[in-house]
């Protein structure tokens, strides 16, 4: 039973009812079934989470870190595109 | 009847205690990182439930006696568990098949523990079922890949189940102190839990493309506190630190 043979899950977690599952780590498990338990025991002993996502660390596509100029520098003179010209009311939350 | 409530309810706090501190031994030595935590907070969760039903049996008996009074202050003989659990870790396979051998029976002890007319059982009945669910499922699965894994992993849990077998029979024998307990609605009579046991088994093993062991001669006496030898070096490990320092805090 080496682990170098299990492939590589990354694991989302929501907390709450109505919050989005968020990135909280990866673990190796021999398929799906099992990276739910394992992530269950690794990543919510401490009340974490109501629902747990796994995804095939393989099955993600990520851009490239070379990439970093012209996917993300043009947006930083753009600043028009934050909403922090408006007031907002208290009662707007997570914005 | 407070005596047979006492033997009864402490015969389930030392399943939970034994088979704890048996999985506890796994700390920094599974498999994989992810295996040892899940060992070790099933360990936890079966820790938690002999400290309740180690506390209401001490209140039962009514000579003072608290839970760790009776986890660290018993001798071999006047421990109730059953032989299954004290059978060392061996491999991986012999810890899963274990775990898996017990959980089916807790889950059902507990389930029908949920109707008990004590309040305090019923409770930490309803309580601890939740965790045995996920026991169950966490052997279970186990258990089928490695069944239904290389050759080897399959041989290697075959054997297992094969070696614990004649320890499964205890989980079923009733005796006086049972009948007393179950009469009186408190408890329950673990014969009356062996045929559902047996087709849960049953389905899990056919799907791990396993064998059921043919019943054969059947250990027994832990119950009554007759024990392997297993025990006394299991009792040794878990209760040096309170017997050479009692009453210690932290």
């Amino acid at each position: 039973m080496s682990k170098s043979n299990w492939p590589l899950w990354e694991v989302f977690i929501r907390s709450r009812q109505g919050l989005s599952h968020k990135h909280v780590g990866s673990l190796h498990a021999a398929d799906a079934q099992m990276a739910i338990e394992n992530a269950r025991d690794v990543y919510t002993r401490r009340q974490e989470g109501m629902s747990i996502w796994v995804v095939p660390a393989a099955e993600i596509t990520a851009s490239s870190p070379d990439e970093k100029d012209e996917l993300f520098a043009p947006a930083d003179d753009k600043i028009y595109r934050h909403p922090t010209f408006y007031d907002l009311p208290d009662v707007l939350k997570h914005m | 009847m407070q005596k047979e409530l006492f033997e009864y309810v402490l015969r389930i706090g030392d399943n939970a205690l034994i088979l704890g501190q048996r999985l506890g031994e796994w700390c920094g030595h599974g498999p994989v990182l992810e295996e040892d935590i899940a060992l070790t907070n099933i360990s936890l969760d079966l820790i938690g439930q002999a400290r309740s039903f180690l506390t209401y049996a001490g209140e039962v008996e009514g000579l003072g006696r608290d839970e760790d009074k009776l986890a660290f202050f018993r001798d071999a003989r006047d421990f109730r568990n059953i032989l299954l659990l004290e059978q060392p870790n061996g491999d991986f396979g012999d810890t899963i098949a274990r775990s898996f051998l017990y959980d089916h029976f807790a889950y059902l002890l507990f389930e029908s523990l949920l109707h008990s007319n004590v309040t305090n059982i019923a409770a930490i009945a309803a309580k601890s079922i939740k965790e045995v669910t996920y026991h169950r499922r966490h052997s279970s699965e186990w258990v089928i890949r490695l069944g239904d894994g290389t050759a080897e992993s399959h041989d290697r849990i075959q054997t297992s189940i094969n070696n614990l077998w004649e320890y499964t029979g205890e989980m079923f024998n009733a005796d006086t102190i049972d009948h007393v307990v179950a009469s009186l609605g408190a408890g329950t009579d673990p014969s009356s839990l062996y045929a559902s046991w047996k087709k849960n088994v049953a389905a899990v093993l056919l799907e791990a493309t396993l064998e059921m062991p043919a019943d054969d001669w059947m250990q027994k006496g832990g119950k009554q506190g007759v024990h392997s030898e297993h025990i006394g070096f299991l009792l040794a490990e878990m209760q040096h630190i309170p017997r050479t320092y009692p009453d210690a805090q932290w």
